[in-house]
């Protein structure tokens, strides 16, 4: 449940700021994340790419945003 | 003699060979080696993105999605619901329903737990994903892979990694023979011959990434991989001869000198 005096989200398992109320969009600009070569869960909740620019991030949130890496 | 195409998920593809994209220098090796393969079909891993290092090069990059087939994997998942989990983050990156489903049993051995496998390629081809699961080479499990509705199944040759080749080709030869989707060699190949034996089996592919990243050369490797499994295809193909205990010979046995 996000938290409503947080100032910060758990991005990818660490504490990361997060100033208030944010969309989704601007969090990957930041982090300088390409939509194409990513996925994001908000709480667990797979975001589709054609809701990143209607999704907000709120503090307390629990964010993971995976991309692909070499593997067998 | 021409061959059909390799058809695997409503797709159809000219080489029979999968590659991995692990344990490799630097990604610019990734992509000589996957090159020099000649394979259609990559895998990956599904990892978080490193937050502290944003500069970072993406495996995409090298690896361009609309010149092969990626191929998310669920390594490092030990549970049903991890590999689901998995398997939904990748779908939601853009390249397909496409996913090598592996669940592991063990630690040690890599071995998969079978039961998980069966319980997340349930779910998964509800889903609608394309399932292709690594298994232990057991036929009764290729067999309910398969009615699953899997695309695939990917029996192991040997351990993850081991480079052991294939142990138990008598148990493959019962996949092949019982199978009605593509049966993919996936795991313990260790040098070309071991490709080639599967395919010769009459595999319809392998699947490798050690026996190409952890070569002395990864690239020529690479290259005799691809070898390999063409000609393992071919001689398969080609219908080899019956062992027999005693020789036969070759050459006529009238006109001989005196």
């Amino acid at each position: 449940m996000p938290d409503a005096t947080a100032t910060s989200i758990t991005l990818n398992g660490d504490p990361y700021p997060l100033d208030g109320d944010t969309p989704l969009n601007a969090l990957l600009e930041q982090l300088k994340m390409r939509r194409g070569r990513v996925a994001v869960e908000i709480n667990r909740e797979i975001v589709p790419k054609a809701n990143y620019d209607a999704t907000i991030v709120r503090p307390g949130d629990q964010v993971e945003i995976i991309n692909f890496v070499g593997g067998g | 003699m021409q061959d059909t195409l390799f058809e695997l998920g409503g797709r159809k593809f000219k080489s029979r060979l999968i590659v991995g994209t692990g344990k490799y220098r630097d990604f610019a090796e990734t992509r000589a080696a996957v090159e020099e393969s000649g394979a259609e079909i990559v895998t990956v891993a599904v990892r978080r993105v490193n937050i502290t290092d944003r500069g970072k090069e993406n495996l995409l990059d090298f690896i361009d999605p609309k010149r092969y087939q990626i191929l998310p994997n669920t390594a490092g998942c030990f549970t049903a619901e991890e590999a689901i989990r998995t398997c939904r983050l990748a779908r939601e990156v853009g390249v397909g329903e496409l996913v090598k489903l592996e669940v592991i049993g063990d630690q040690q051995t890599l071995f998969p737990d079978v039961a998980a496998t069966l319980e997340a390629a349930r779910v998964l081809v509800k889903e609608g994903f394309k399932v292709m699961p690594y298994v232990t080479d057991d036929p009764v499990t290729c067999l309910r892979l398969q009615e699953i509705g899997c695309v695939a199944v990917m029996p192991l040759a040997a351990p993850i990694g081991s480079g052991l080749g294939i142990r138990n080709p008598f148990n493959l030869a019962i996949i092949i023979e019982q199978a009605k989707v593509p049966v993919i060699v996936d795991a313990g190949v260790g040098t070309a011959s071991d490709a080639a034996e599967a395919m010769e089996l009459g595999c319809d592919g392998v699947l490798m990434n050690t026996a190409i990243a952890g070569a002395k050369d990864p690239i020529a490797m690479a290259r005799a991989m691809k070898l390999a499994v063409e000609a393992g295809r071919l001689a398969y193909r080609a219908g080899r001869i019956e062992r027999k205990l005693y020789a036969t010979a070759s050459s006529p046995l009238t006109g001989l000198i005196g």
